[in-house]
């Protein structure tokens, strides 16, 4: 049974068309690691999926249904994080936090909870972190926190939005090792944005690469090819195999590496929600 | 000190109003929110007077135009709530309405100095009553909102993903600090509001990192000022307010001294 399809569907947001007339379908249990130039509508994509925008055409369904706001069966990582910086608050009441923090009344958490969240922070190395301060924490630190946060509740779809920023080589490795494992252990179907694709190249199953509009499902050796990114990216791409490794070039430029944070930044301002 | 019936009064007084400003203002300063927490003390201002120009109570003025305003920054949004440029012309902007509605109204005059600065010590029982009772029905509203206002606080995409009606709760929120502003500028006048809304948060906050610790040491350390503060002014013929405001900052450079550890300061709880 499919997970996720996407049937004829485009999403627009702010007036302008970024994903359009995208057919796929992702099954129960697949590692997709989610690819494309900035702008390119991974964001966007998650976003829909989580109910928060609608298709302006064609259909989306999660689980067979129209994805609706608060689905417990999916968990999240955003990829804007605006937590506080300077808030001296220990780590486990940040998490504590998410535990039905949509239901009405006093933000009462159970001696079971804490267990929960120390055996959810553990395998990512982050146990220490639940009697830090936030303000203590560094920005990778504050990552593996909430990424610890999004494997509670065991979520059958994992959407992570560029989990591995602000990670170093070591703690992207334990990162990834972890929700592979997790995904494995439990059937869970894993959206797994990133800017390289090396890095996942020993886990994902298939991937879903974006750019300009479009969309294109496979697996790598069918979709990490040059005719296939260069109508994606608009232009000529080449892509390079070389010692287990693939690299993807414009013009003899790494594209993944190239251009990267500013406008990544100007997407986080556009898909902020305007209302915290 | 105590067989006075003012001194009485003022306690009571402060104290319910302590209370609930340092429980909203755990919220306010754990939200980055306290500049608009200011602006809805100015805002009062010109509520206050604009009341009593047309003959009702400047208490009532105050909290209706507080409300309104807070759930008018909440219905607009982030955008407006922490934008300091645009809250701080908005607050200018009320100040000025109120010096206009004290120049149109010359009797009143004389209330100026209480409103900007308070005036616990004439603080009449019928008052207290009220504080009381909206007091109450406030932590009661906060209470009900405190789940999601701490996750939508904490991790406002997240909370949106999840279901928060982030709009609802942000807007519910400032009205609960209206209304918490409108009671502490009863003690210590509209200009001195933070002294017991965000000192005793941003101290507790030091102390501990936990989330209920900090809130119930917050509360406690504005009821400790502010009692403390009513105290030394008794004894000292001080304004209430200086003292007041002297002793939270006094409390609050304190802890920025100490040594920091995450529960050093506070007895080991469960999680909550």
């Amino acid at each position: 049974m499919s997970v996720i399809d996407l049937d004829h569907a485009s999403i627009c947001v702010h007036g302008r068309t970024v994903l359009s007339d995208i057919t796929i379908s992702i099954g129960q249990g697949e590692f997709i690691g989610v690819l494309g130039p900035n702008g390119s509508g991974k964001t966007t994509l998650m976003r829909t999926l989580l109910g928060l925008l609608e298709p302006s055409r064609g259909t989306v369904r999660v689980f067979g249904r129209p994805p609706t706001r608060g689905d417990a069966q999916i968990g999240y990582v955003p990829q804007v994080r605006s937590v506080l910086p300077e808030l001296r608050m220990r780590g486990l009441d940040v998490i504590a936090s998410c535990l039905n923090g949509e239901r009405w009344g006093l933000p009462i958490f159970a001696r079971a909870d804490r267990s929960m969240i120390e055996d959810a922070l553990t395998p990512l190395g982050a146990r220490e972190l639940a009697d830090r301060p936030l303000c203590e924490m560094s920005g990778g630190e504050r990552q593996r926190l909430l990424l610890a946060q999004a494997l509670i509740g065991s979520p059958r779809l994992l959407l992570l939005d560029e989990p591995l920023i602000s990670l170093d080589s070591r703690q992207q490795e334990i990162v990834i090792r972890r929700i592979r494992e997790f995904g494995r252990e439990r059937g869970v179907t894993i959206l797994f944005s990133a800017h390289e694709l090396n890095q996942l190249l020993g886990v994902l199953d298939r991937v879903l690469y974006l750019g300009c509009g479009h969309a294109a499902l496979g697996t790598v050796d069918e979709v990490v090819t040059g005719p296939v990114l260069s109508r994606l990216y608009g232009g000529d791409i080449q892509v390079i195999h070389s010692d287990g490794h693939i690299f993807v070039l414009s013009k003899g430029r790494n594209v993944e590496r190239v251009d990267h944070l500013p406008d990544d930044l100007q997407q986080q301002r556009v898909e902020r929600p305007n209302n915290a | 000190m105590l067989e006075n019936d003012f001194m009485i009064n003022a306690f009571a007084a402060s104290g319910i109003a302590a209370i609930l400003a340092g429980i909203v203002g755990y919220f306010l300063v754990m939200r980055g929110q306290t500049f608009a927490g200011h602006a809805l003390s100015h805002i009062g201002f010109a509520g206050a007077t604009g009341s009593g120009l047309i003959g009702l109570d400047p208490f009532w003025g105050m909290l209706g135009f507080t409300l309104f305003a807070g759930a008018g920054m909440g219905m607009l949004g982030e955008r407006i709530s922490t934008r300091d440029v645009a809250i701080g012309v908005v607050l200018s902007l009320a100040l000025g309405f109120g010096l206009l509605f004290l120049h149109y109204h010359k009797s009143f005059a004389s209330q100026a100095t209480a409103l900007l600065f308070g005036n616990v010590l004439a603080v009449e029982r019928s008052t207290i009553a009220n504080l009381t009772g909206i007091g109450v029905a406030t932590l009661i509203a906060l209470g009900a909102i405190a789940r999601p206002l701490v996750f939508a606080s904490l991790q406002p995409e997240l909370a949106e993903a999840k279901g928060v009606p982030l709009r609802l709760v942000s807007t519910a929120f400032l009205a609960i600090v209206a209304t918490a502003v409108s009671e502490c500028a009863q003690i210590v006048g509209v200009l001195l509001v933070f002294t017991l809304m965000v000192g005793p948060p941003a101290t507790a906050q030091q102390l501990t990192t936990r989330l209920w610790s900090g809130l119930g040491l917050s509360a406690g350390l504005a009821l400790a000022e502010a009692w403390f503060g009513i105290t030394l002014a008794y004894y000292s013929d001080w304004p209430v307010s200086f003292c007041i405001s002297i002793l939270c900052a006094l409390a609050y450079f304190l802890s920025l001294a100490l040594p920091k550890g995450s529960s050093r300061f506070l007895p080991t709880r469960a999680i909550r």
